[in-house]
């Protein structure tokens, strides 16, 4: 009604000209917004691609001042950290997505239990980063890769628990009843039928997050740490990985050369986490299909 | 068979369960790490400014008021930015619609620290050189009232500062203002949309009046969403605000926000301080459990509705 009356009181020429500006507005924002993201990628590309050579991809980081450092031992150290988050978060996060589409479901539980999940995602990063500190570091009196892992774990498993949700409650309902008809037990019908015909949302679920985490930089910091060595003791030592590096490279030296490193690095994990992200998405939208 | 089945539905119980867990626990266990500073200062820590690790006297206001001031910034900037973007992706068609918002999700998979190193060398000079004095002089903002207090007094700043971790903020959190902005557009029915159109309504008002009405629930959920992302944002801001453990004197000035002193200082803190940084710690989570809380209950109603209409 009131869009009525209060189009009889303003001229058509007005209405077009605010429906204009709108349409003017919405384009010249959504330009910025990926102008914005253009910008980032060609500064990170364009600086990346210069630092990258074979002894950079080869060699080990060295101590400041000393030439030839590398970023080896941080691409293994990052490879590990992020495959042992996988290796903790996945399979219960699972579990905990199977209850909440095929048992809890509307229940007060379940509604309880999503709500948490979802109060998780938005926890910042860097205090699940005090969190395993506390647990992990001062416990066992060192840093090391594997308190990374758990902390890259703990943000990654609220997400894969809901998307694995949203992705199985798609499954159709015939296709539960039909299994547990030809007498199948639940366990054995939500692994072998519903699970499995929602495996690819899965998958996608679980390389987002996937490619979410591994370029957390925050909760790396008190726990993984940095060192110039290679992780040869994941679960003792101080374990190097590619975005601390990055922060100590550009933020606490002075020098051109570690700059031009960092950005080395900055490309490296840009290019594998854009990697993951497009594969995942055109993979699952050529299933949907 | 009935056991194993049993097994399994408690081992899915249990698993989801860890998340309940891990909420409650992260709150215990800040609060239990941050009592010494608590009993010391009581609730004054809260709007006290100093930080003096000498004198072991700290105080929360500076990180606080800079959080908040960072958070506010990016949101002025990312709203319209982010309800723009929605609009032109929900309303474009085919593969174009695809194409735009798996650009504007792409934003979202870019690592903080490659925004952080991108705001660092490339917008911190930007910024200084063109954008901080074209603002304060060529627009003339340094002489409307107000100008001195909030550019400084000559309107030249470092480059560093709010206004530029602000901006970047405000870049980082747009696609998740906007995912969710563009579900609650999908929400609509199409029958509400056409009714209007035919009623002779231009696109601006079909947008105003029944689009954004529609959806304001979950239109506000997803803003709190994006909040709650840019209050707890550390590395971009790490290395675009100057670090310096002073109250906002402007948008121009070095500050520091909560999740930036915890990421500077936490390493080498000992005694009192390290339990003020988790009192700061706890802070944080407190806003952001309360952002959370409101971003659930908008996003909850909105789905309700969607029930009621389809």
């Amino acid at each position: 009604m009131t869009t009525l009356q209060n189009a009889r009181k303003r001229p058509i020429f007005f209405r077009k000209a605010a429906t204009t500006i709108l349409s003017c507005f919405t384009f010249l924002s959504l330009c910025l917004a990926i102008s914005c993201m253009c910008w980032i990628l060609i500064t990170v590309f364009s600086h990346g691609m210069s630092a990258i050579s074979p002894g950079f991809l080869l060699n080990i980081s060295k101590p400041y001042g000393e030439s030839e450092g590398g970023i080896a031992n941080a691409l293994l150290g990052t490879l590990c950290i992020t495959l042992g988050s996988i290796l903790i978060a996945v399979p219960p996060a699972l579990a905990a997505g199977i209850y909440l589409s095929e048992f809890g479901k509307q229940s007060r539980v379940a509604i309880m239990l999503r709500f948490c999940a979802n109060v998780l995602m938005g926890i910042p990063s860097i205090l699940v980063g005090l969190f395993v500190y506390v647990l992990l570091v001062v416990s066992t009196g060192h840093f090391s890769g594997f308190a990374g892992s758990v902390a890259l774990a703990i943000i990654m498993f609220p997400v894969i628990m809901r998307t694995s949700e949203d992705m199985l409650s798609m499954v159709p309902n015939t296709l539960r009843e039909a299994s547990l008809a030809l007498g199948m037990t639940r366990m054995r019908a939500t692994l072998c039928i519903v699970a499995r015909s929602a495996k690819n949302g899965l998958a996608t679920g679980i390389l987002l997050a996937l490619a979410r985490v591994s370029g957390e930089t925050a909760p790396l910091l008190f726990t993984a740490m940095f060192a110039d060595t290679w992780p040869t003791s994941f679960f003792t030592n101080p374990t190097a990985n590619i975005p601390v590096l990055i922060t100590e490279y550009t933020t606490n030296s002075p020098f051109e050369s570690m700059h031009s490193l960092g950005w080395g690095a900055a490309f490296i994990i840009t290019f594998i986490i854009l990697l993951i992200n497009l594969t995942t998405r055109l993979f699952f939208h050529e299933n949907k299909h | 068979m009935q056991r194993a089945d049993n097994t399994f539905r408690y081992f899915c119980f249990a698993c989801a369960g860890i998340a309940g867990l891990l909420m409650v626990s992260i709150f215990a266990q800040l609060l239990i790490h941050s009592t010494e500073t608590w009993e010391q200062f009581g609730l004054s820590f809260i709007w006290s400014c100093q930080w003096d690790p000498a004198q072991d006297d700290y105080g929360a206001l500076p990180h606080i008021a800079g959080t908040l001031l960072t958070t506010g910034i990016a949101l002025l900037l990312a709203i319209p930015l982010a309800f723009a973007s929605a609009l032109l992706t929900s309303e474009s068609t085919g593969l174009l619609n695809k194409v735009l918002s798996q650009c504007i999700d792409l934003l979202a998979a870019i690592p903080s620290v490659i925004y952080g190193m991108w705001g660092l060398f490339v917008l911190v000079p930007i910024m200084q050189d063109y954008v901080q004095p074209f603002l304060a002089q060529e627009m003339g903002l340094l002489h409307l009232p107000g100008g001195a207090w909030l550019l400084g007094e000559d309107g030249y700043g470092s480059g560093f500062g709010f206004l530029t971790a602000g901006m970047i903020l405000a870049l980082m959190i747009l696609p998740y203002i906007s995912a969710v902005m563009r579900d609650v557009f999908h929400l609509t029915p199409a029958m509400l949309r056409e009714s209007a159109y035919g009623l002779g309504c231009t696109r601006w008002e079909v947008t105003r009046d029944v689009v954004v009405r529609y959806g304001i629930r979950g239109i506000l959920g997803g803003i709190f969403i994006g909040m709650g992302r840019a209050l707890g944002e550390t590395m971009a801001v790490l290395f675009v605000i100057g670090n310096m453990m002073e109250l906002p004197a402007g948008l121009y000035s070095s500050g520091t926000t909560i999740a930036a002193t915890l990421a500077n200082n936490f390493a080498e803190a000992m005694g009192l301080q390290k339990s003020a940084l988790f009192a700061l710690g706890l802070l944080l989570l407190l806003m952001c459990f309360a952002i959370q809380f409101a971003s659930q209950y908008y996003l909850n109603r909105i789905s309700k509705y969607r029930g009621d209409a389809l």
